[in-house]
Formats: C-alpha cells, sequence, structure tokens
C-alpha cells in the first residue's frame, strides 16, 4: 500500500532508560512513507511514545539510528510536529497564540502568520474562538487547537501520541471522523500511536503491531478500505471485522507475554 | 460537533446574562469593603480619642497632621529620599536576582554548590545585617541602598530560580519540538518571578522606612504609616492586575 518513498527509516534503533534498568526498545527497524497514515499499537508501555520522542530527536538513541530523508535525526526537525495525549496547550497563550506558537519562532513575517493561522483554525473547526485561553475550552476544543498548533507550520511529518485518549466516547468519534476529513487533504507521513483497534484501522493505511517490551515490529497489516473513508461505511465493510479479529489476536499474544513477565519480574 | 453546539448568538446571549451578574457582584463586593472600610475608621476615631496623643492618634489628628506636613514640604523631602533609595535598591536588586537566579537554575555546577548559601540567606532576617551593614557603609544613603537591595536580592532570586525550574516539564518539552526550550524555561520563570514576587519587597521596604519615622511625633508617625499602607494597596493592585494580565488562567473563578 506505501507508495511512496522512503520519508523516515528507523534503524536497529535501542532505547535504554539506564536508571531505571528499562529497555524501551531494542533492534527496531520500520520505515515510513511519504504520504501515508501509520498506526502503531502496541500493549501498554511498550516503548511507542518513547519511540515517538526519539523520531521528533527530543530523546536521543541508545543505539542504531533514526533517518529522515536520509539525515540522522539529532534535534527536533523543523519539518516534524508533534501533537501530545496531554494537549499540551500553553495556558497563557489564547487559542490564536498557541496555534500560532511554532510559525512565531520560525520568524514568519505577521501577516502571513495571522492568514495561516485563520485558516487551520478554520479547518479545526475553531474560528470564532480565537482569543478564548485552554481553560475555556473543552477537552475536544483544546485538542484541535494542538492540531492546529501541528499543523501551521505546514511540517513534512506529524507525530500523534494517542491524541484523543484523554477525550470521551463521544468526542473521540466526532473528532476522529474531523482528522479523517483534514488528514486526507494534506500529503504527510503521519505517525499515529493508538490504543484503539478501530482507530487504527479507521484511519490507518498500515497498522504496525508493536511487541511487548522490549518493543520491536511484530507484524504490519496493511489497511485495503479505499479512501476517502468514513467510520459508518468502514464499520459495515465485509472486511473489517476480520482484520480488527486479526490485530486483537497479534496484541493478545502479546499482552499474555507482558503478563507473564510482569508475574515474574 | 458536540463541543461547539451552541449556536453563537445562544453563546453571545450566555455570555452576556454572565458579564451582567459578575458587574453585579463586583458591585456589591465594593459596597462591602466601603461599609467596613468606614467602621473601622470610625472605631479608630472613637477609639483613639480616648488615648493619650503621646501613644495613638484618631483618623482626624492624622488628617491635620498631615495638612501640615505635605503643606510645608516636609512629607515631599522625606518620601523623596526614601522613593531614591527604594528605587535604586529594589531596581539592583531586581536585576541581579533574576540573573543569579536564572544562572542558579540553568547551570547544574551553581545550582549544586550555592542553593544552599542562597537559602540560608533567603531565611535570615535581612534587619540582622543592618548593624553590620552600617558598620561597613556608614549611616548614609548607601547603607540604605544596600540593604533594600539585600531585602530585594533574595526573594527574587528564588522566586526566578524556582519558577525556571518548575516549569511543567510537559510543557517544556512542547516547547523543545519547536526548537525553543530555554526560552519558555526562562519567560515563564521570569513571570512566575513577577507574580509571586515584589510584595515581600515592598512590605520589607515598608518596615523599613517606619523604623527610620521612629523620632516622629505620633499623629506625625502615622502620616507616613498610612502614605505607605496607601501605596501599599496601590502596589498590590496593579500586581493584581498585572497578574490577570499575565496569567488570566490563575484567575478562574466560578464563571
Ligand atoms: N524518562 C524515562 N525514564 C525512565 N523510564 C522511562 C522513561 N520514559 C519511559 N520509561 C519507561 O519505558 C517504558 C516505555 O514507556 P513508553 O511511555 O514509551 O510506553 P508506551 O508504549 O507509550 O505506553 P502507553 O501505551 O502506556 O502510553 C515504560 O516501562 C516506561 O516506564
Ligand atoms: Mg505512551
Amino acid at each position: 500500500m506505501p507508495q511512496g518513498r522512503v520519508k523516515i527509516r528507523v534503524e536497529r534503533a535501542a532505547r535504554i532508560f539506564l536508571r531505571a534498568g528499562v529497555v524501551a526498545f531494542e533492534n527496531l527497524t520500520l520505515d515510513l512513507y511519504d504520504d501515508e497514515i501509520a498506526c502503531l499499537v502496541g500493549p501498554s508501555g511498550c516503548g511507542k511514545t518513547t519511540l515517538l520522542r526519539c523520531i521528533d530527536g527530543l530523546l536521543p538513541l541508545s543505539d542504531g539510528q533514526i533517518l529522515l530523508e536520509g539525515r540522522p535525526v539529532r534535534r527536533p526537525p523543523e519539518k516534524m510536529a508533534v501533537v501530545f495525549q496531554h494537549f499540551g496547550l500553553f495556558p497563557w497563550g489564547s487559542v490564536y497564540a498557541n496555534a500560532a506558537y511554532g510559525l512565531k519562532l520560525s520568524g514568519a513575517p505577521r501577516d502571513r502568520i495571522d492568514a495561516r493561522v485563520s485558516a487551520v483554525l478554520k479547518l479545526v473547526g475553531l474560528d470564532g474562538f480565537t482569543q478564548h485561553y485552554p481553560y475555556q475550552l473543552s477537552g475536544g476544543m483544546q485538542q484541535r487547537v494542538g492540531l492546529a498548533r501541528a499543523l501551521a507550520t505546514d511540517p513534512d511529518v506529524l507525530l500523534m501520541d494517542e491524541p484523543f485518549a484523554a477525550l470521551d466516547a463521544q468526542t473521540r468519534e466526532i473528532l476522529q471522523e474531523e482528522m479523517l476529513r483534514i488528514l486526507e487533504q494534506t500529503r504527510k507521513t503521519i505517525v499515529f500511536v493508538t490504543h484503539s483497534i478501530d482507530e487504527a484501522l479507521l484511519l490507518g493505511d498500515r497498522v504496525i503491531v508493536l511487541t511487548a517490551r522490549p518493543a520491536r515490529v511484530k507484524r504490519i497489516i496493511p489497511v485495503p478500505f479505499p479512501r476517502p473513508r468514513n467510520l459508518a461505511a468502514i464499520r459495515a465493510d465485509p472486511g473489517f471485522g476480520g482484520l480488527r479479529a486479526r490485530v486483537w489476536d497479534l496484541l493478545r499474544e502479546e499482552l499474555r507475554g507482558q503478563e507473564r513477565e510482569d508475574a515474574n519480574g | 460537533m458536540a463541543d461547539l453546539a451552541l449556536p453563537f448568538t445562544r453563546r453571545e446571549a450566555i455570555q452576556a446574562a454572565a458579564d451582567h451578574l459578575k458587574r453585579r457582584q463586583r458591585r456589591h463586593d465594593l459596597a462591602v469593603r466601603f461599609t467596613a472600610a468606614a467602621v473601622i475608621l470610625a472605631l479608630w476615631e472613637i477609639g483613639g480619642r480616648q488615648i493619650s496623643p503621646f501613644l495613638f492618634a484618631p483618623p482626624s489628628a492624622i488628617v491635620v497632621a498631615a495638612g501640615q506636613v505635605i503643606g510645608s514640604g516636609e512629607l515631599w523631602k522625606y518620601l523623596q529620599v526614601s522613593l531614591r533609595v527604594f528605587l535604586i535598591g529594589t531596581t539592583l536588586g531586581t536585576f541581579v536576582g533574576i540573573l543569579a537566579g536564572i544562572a542558579m537554575a540553568r547551570v547544574r555546577l551553581l545550582d549544586l554548590s550555592l542553593e544552599p548559601l542562597v537559602i540560608a540567606l533567603y531565611s535570615t532576617p535581612m534587619v540582622a545585617l543592618i548593624p553590620l551593614l552600617v558598620l561597613w557603609l556608614g549611616f548614609g544613603d548607601s547603607a540604605k541602598v544596600a540593604v533594600i537591595f539585600l531585602f530585594t536580592l533574595f526573594p527574587v532570586l528564588l522566586n526566578t530560580y524556582q519558577g525556571v525550574k518548575s516549569v511543567d516539564p510537559k510543557l517544556l518539552e512542547v516547547a523543545r519540538s519547536y526548537r525553543s526550550g530555554v526560552r519558555l524555561a526562562i519567560g515563564r520563570g521570569l513571570v512566575g518571578m513577577v507574580v509571586a514576587d515584589l510584595y515581600t519587597a515592598v512590605s520589607g521596604v515598608g518596615y523599613l522606612i517606619v523604623r527610620y519615622a521612629q523620632n516622629l511625633q505620633i499623629d506625625r508617625l502615622f502620616v507616613p504609616v498610612v502614605v505607605l499602607a496607601l501605596m501599599g494597596v496601590t502596589l498590590v493592585q496593579g500586581l493584581r492586575w498585572l497578574e490577570a494580565r499575565v496569567a488570566p488562567w490563575q484567575h478562574v473563578r466560578d464563571d
């Protein structure tokens, strides 16, 4: 399914937390392509967040390398942006200021920032809220701001770490559909971590199943549904149940392994 | 879009109603404050008249004394000196405190080696150092400036230090992902300092001025005390206003 060129190459990467005595991942190899949505699923605590932080250059690897367009990532590249599970909005800034954060730092001229920020806020359905502060917004709206901030700089790579996990079920479904609409319009490399198999199948071109810690790629499952997609159509698709069961089975093996390890350790 | 469900006009109507309620609440609070102030002044007046003028003064006597002190230019002369000393001392203390606070929070070596010393000095009542400073610098303005400098320095230093250190690590990571971690840490540290501090400096200086004013007559003594209290209230209100500007999310009440 991935048609594009390799955008990010994770090569025999390892990250060890020495003080905690934890090997988050080891010998992990993975290619991520231009213009794809790759969904990462894996047991809780297997190292998904750590992997994203390493890809963004927020955390150094212990071994191996991560290449962005062939060049090793050492510090957060301008071409990447992160959407955080905890939203990560600055409470002292308005919706506008938060969305403009990345652009301001890039030193773009004011009128370009204005135009761009208005456009992204409109895209995420927040025009009319520019002067609000994060504490005045619901969780769903806060994450819209988080998404707007990440999209504003028009990055090539979007790293999303369980962006909807902190939201209630209804809000999550609404945001999933909107995210689908927005992401299908852009051509980016999107790495999307989630605990929800449905979400992974709804959004992803590929579902990358990771093993229990230390994480490695266990299986890559292509998701064949045509785009543009929508939640209801996919749930009704005859292939959906089978795919879901396959991912579930793979995950279940890992969860069992992890339980056994937890019991021993 | 469940979380945006209210149509715009409806939301505006609710906002208008909320604003109206807030204004009414504010008027009510203000009325209570003024009434309380009036009652306290009345009690002070009644009580003050019962006590010897060598020990205490009622508000009316203070007003008369204030008229004299202001009319003769005495107050202004006095305030001018104090204000100059105050300004120089606090400016120097703030400036040095901020720089030292940032340095300590960002440079591990300084942090490890200086933190205990700074905490020790911070907990030392600066008043205890006054005789020493007078010994070194004499009774002149430089001694006063030095005292106010020290009064300001340590709270500012420690607040800046804590501000820079206590920036939410999650938000720090967000900033780092936009290649601007250091800027966030320092910027937030300074805001924390401005918001949390200066009260200390103001009350400290107030105490000093009162000490210097001890040889005045009682009714006249109360003039600088009152002037100072007014200055204090103004400053605190100003800081509150500033806080609402720089940290509106800390002002969320139940609205
Ligand atoms: N800074 C750190 N210091 C020490 N250990 C860490 C650190 N960050 C993560 N870990 C450990 O590394 C392992 C992987 O953590 P990580 O957060 O990457 O997992 P995850 O797959 O994102 O989990 P979840 O699904 O719960 O979000 C965990 O055991 C965690 O305790
Ligand atoms: Mg995680």
